[in-house]
């Protein structure tokens, strides 16, 4: 009997952890060996492939691919064949630095697109430096992440091989805040957010502003990203007489608490970040979402002249999905990568030396071309230097942009 | 405006979707003395099989009226062949082993159940929209209440009083209450002990697949997650009703919800006490309860009545 529950034990834990380790697997298919004579430079896209926030992350790794493929197409860089090896981190920082490390192992990958989460970020940021390999967000709006706990008061880069082609959120907060008191003329604000990096910041710095500005705040509270049931919440925000709720973090909690706060008969609108600017939280919100609003990072990439051409390459592409919000500035982040290899390589007479990596991250920061989301290049602390942002409406069941602009103080 | 009626409903209903759940954690615990903690897979599973007869077997645009009883079925069909299965190919085999090793097998069942709804399921790699009944909200005072929550509503007390006579009235019932007892004097009555616990794990199964529906209707949308966290919540229930008890574990559930709701509420209102009072420490003053119960009624709060652990 004995005998028999021990089988049956380790057949059920082999069962689970073999599940496990199908998953921790996958996309793993990123080979090494150089192709067809020339030398092959991986591009490493670490993102959330699965689990609810993977509609934004597919979005990353095809349009990384995307550039990449163009790039071997056009034969950007002579003699180099780019490969991108993409990576699930779930939106876990942990499974974010075993990725990195795995990153940091294959000699090959001379930089890294990713990663979505400014948490996961946080906790890649110094693998990444110790190895020196160049790291370029999409994504991440953190401000901390690049000017330092003390970006308020004190600027301090913090990692040397960390860029992002993103916005901050010490821009992105103030300019919703500046939107929905003088635009949309809303002055009484209830403050939501999930705790985490990303939405806690957002947050912080949307309240300073409207605080500023003249509006007040009829309430805060924090909510539990692990749960599904905001009717509590919904109820104190109806309490509260606000007539606007900004939420700080993302669609997987922001569609549900936008449901159920209009379902609580408070027919105010949710205002949030890049985010919730997807079209999952349509779907999860529904039809009470008409009024939402969103901002995202960029100028809409559907309307820029500079992203017609990515927007048919990616349809043509036959992707499976949606771009998403971070489509344009993925692929712009793939390329920067991309140029930096390009100067290493022609600086050293066609070939990649043998401190690549370091080289490659020194470059980065002169990096300077005109990419999809417009001209892409790094300030001294690696932030992207185009600060555009815009603010996206629901309207007939789809985002709708409605002003482009940027934070002026 | 005067919000306590609200939150009293919303953590009713919140209490009442604990319960559904708790009921199959207290019942297999009373029977074998196996914590289960694959049921909040159950609970997922059962709520998939109610998605799958409403995409992918009625025809598109079937009334909620017409499609519901029917994915009521599909969701009992789905988690009871799986939690019957699990009672049959992983508990059953360890029956006199230590309590420790059906334990484990429980967590290691709970984890390959996410995985494989995860890897095979259809898009269930996200969260998937689940059908909504249309109409409502309906005001009662000023209390507001969504259609999909008067299904719940309904169901919790409809199941809890068919269970009720169930183990009170029918003979099968009356040898779960004799096998819960005393396992080995049963099997001397003549009572297939066997078989009794098949049915108390479809039972637990069929009442998460009714809670399962319930969630879906009320949060509009599933995930290969929803079961871990709601399954720990319903243990939870479980234990502060009195595990074993099938009355305790409805009622721990609903003072569990409403325990949540309020602390929510109001305990930022409390002088001094605004940074804890946000729903992130809502868990937090749950289980402070869950402690101070347990200090005072160790067997939880029906505990005492052994005789009806069933």
């Amino acid at each position: 009997m004995r005998q028999r529950s021990f089988i049956a034990i380790t057949a059920a834990l082999a069962a689970g952890a073999l599940t496990l380790t199908a998953c921790g697997s996958r996309g793993d298919d990123g080979g090494s060996d150089s192709e067809g004579g020339g030398t092959t430079v991986v591009i490493g896209v670490d993102a959330p492939l699965t689990g609810d926030l993977s509609a934004m992350g597919l979005g990353i790794k095809n349009s990384a691919d995307l550039a990449v493929k163009t790039a071997n197409k056009e034969k950007a860089v002579d003699g180099i064949t780019f490969k991108i090896e993409a990576l699930d981190d779930q939106g876990q920082p942990s499974a974010g630095q075993q990725n990195a490390t795995k990153f940091v192992a294959n000699k090959d990958v001379l930089g890294v697109v990713g990663p979505l989460n400014s948490s996961v970020a946080e906790s890649m940021q110094k693998v990444f430096d110790d190895a020196k390999l160049v790291e370029v967000s999409p994504a991440n709006t953190g401000p901390s992440l690049t000017q330092g706990p003390d970006w308020q008061t004190k600027k301090v880069r913090q990692y040397k091989s960390y860029f992002r082609t993103a916005t901050t959120d010490a821009i992105q907060g103030p300019f919703a805040a500046q939107y929905v008191f003088n635009d949309a003329k809303k002055k009484k604000v209830f403050v939501i957010d999930d705790k985490k990096t990303y939405g806690a910041g957002l947050a912080a710095t949307f309240t300073e502003e409207f605080k500023k500005l003249g509006g007040t705040v009829a309430g805060t509270e924090h909510i539990n990203p692990d749960t599904k049931d905001f009717s509590a919440v919904a109820t104190k925000v109806k309490k509260s007489g606000a007539d606007v709720v900004y939420y700080g973090g993302e669609y997987p909690q922001a569609g549900p608490l936008s449901k159920q706060i209009k379902a609580a008969g408070a027919n105010i609108p949710l205002v949030g970040g890049d985010g919730i600017k997807d079209d999952n939280f349509l779907s999860l919100a529904g039809a009470g979402a008409t009024g939402d609003l969103a901002t995202s990072v960029g100028a809409p990439v559907e309307e820029l002249p500079s992203a017609k051409d990515f927007v048919a390459d990616y349809k043509a592409g036959g992707y499976k999905e949606e771009y998403s919000a971070y489509g344009g500035y993925s692929y712009d982040s793939t390329w920067a990568i991309i140029e930096a290899v390009k100067k290493v390589v022609e600086d050293n007479d066609g070939k990649l030396p043998d401190d690549a990596r370091a080289k490659v991250t020194e470059a980065m920061q002169n990096v300077s071309f005109d990419g999809v989301t417009g001209k892409v290049s790094f300030d001294e602390y690696g932030d992207a230097t185009n600060k555009q942002l815009t603010v996206y409406a629901v309207k007939n069941g789809a985002w709708a942009a409605v002003k482009s602009g940027t934070y002026t103080g | 405006m005067n919000e306590l009626p609200q939150q009293l409903v919303n953590g009713l209903l919140l209490g009442s979707m604990y319960g559904l759940v708790a009921i199959g954690y207290t019942m297999v615990y009373g029977i074998v003395q196996l914590i289960n903690f694959a049921h909040g897979e159950i609970f997922m599973t059962g709520a998939f099989g109610a998605l799958t007869i409403y995409v992918y077997v009625l025809p598109d645009g079937t009334s909620m009226w017409i499609a519901l009883p029917l994915m009521l079925i599909g969701a009992a069909l789905v988690a009871t062949t799986i939690a019957v299965g699990a009672e049959r190919f992983a508990y059953r085999p360890l029956r006199n082993a230590p309590r420790l090793a059906p334990l484990i097998t429980a967590i290691g069942l709970s984890l390959a159940l996410q995985q494989a709804v995860w890897a095979w399921y259809p898009e269930a790699k996200s969260a998937r929209t689940f059908p909504e009944i249309p109409g409502g909200p309906f005001e009662i005072g000023n209390v507001t209440i969504q259609t999909g929550d008067i299904f719940l509503l309904i169901a919790a007390p409809i199941s809890m009083a068919f269970l009720a006579y169930f183990v009170m009235k029918t003979r099968t019932g009356r040898g779960m209450q004799a096998t819960a007892q005393d396992p080995d004097t049963a099997k001397l009555m003549g009572i297939n002990t066997d078989r009794i616990i098949v049915v108390a794990f479809a039972l637990g199964a069929i009442f998460a697949a009714v809670g399962g529906v319930a969630y879906g209707l009320k949060y509009g949308q599933i995930d290969f997650r929803m079961g871990f966290i709601l399954g720990l919540k319903a243990f939870t229930a479980a234990v502060l009703g009195g595990i074993g008890n099938i009355y305790g574990a409805m009622i721990g559930g609903v003072v569990l919800g409403i325990a949540e709701t309020l602390a929510t509420a109001y305990i930022a209102d409390i002088p001094g006490m605004d940074k804890f009072g946000s729903q992130s420490w809502a868990d937090v003053w749950a289980f402070v309860l869950l402690i101070l119960v347990l200090l005072f009624r160790p067997q939880g709060l029906l505990g005492e009545r052994v005789a009806d652990r069933a």
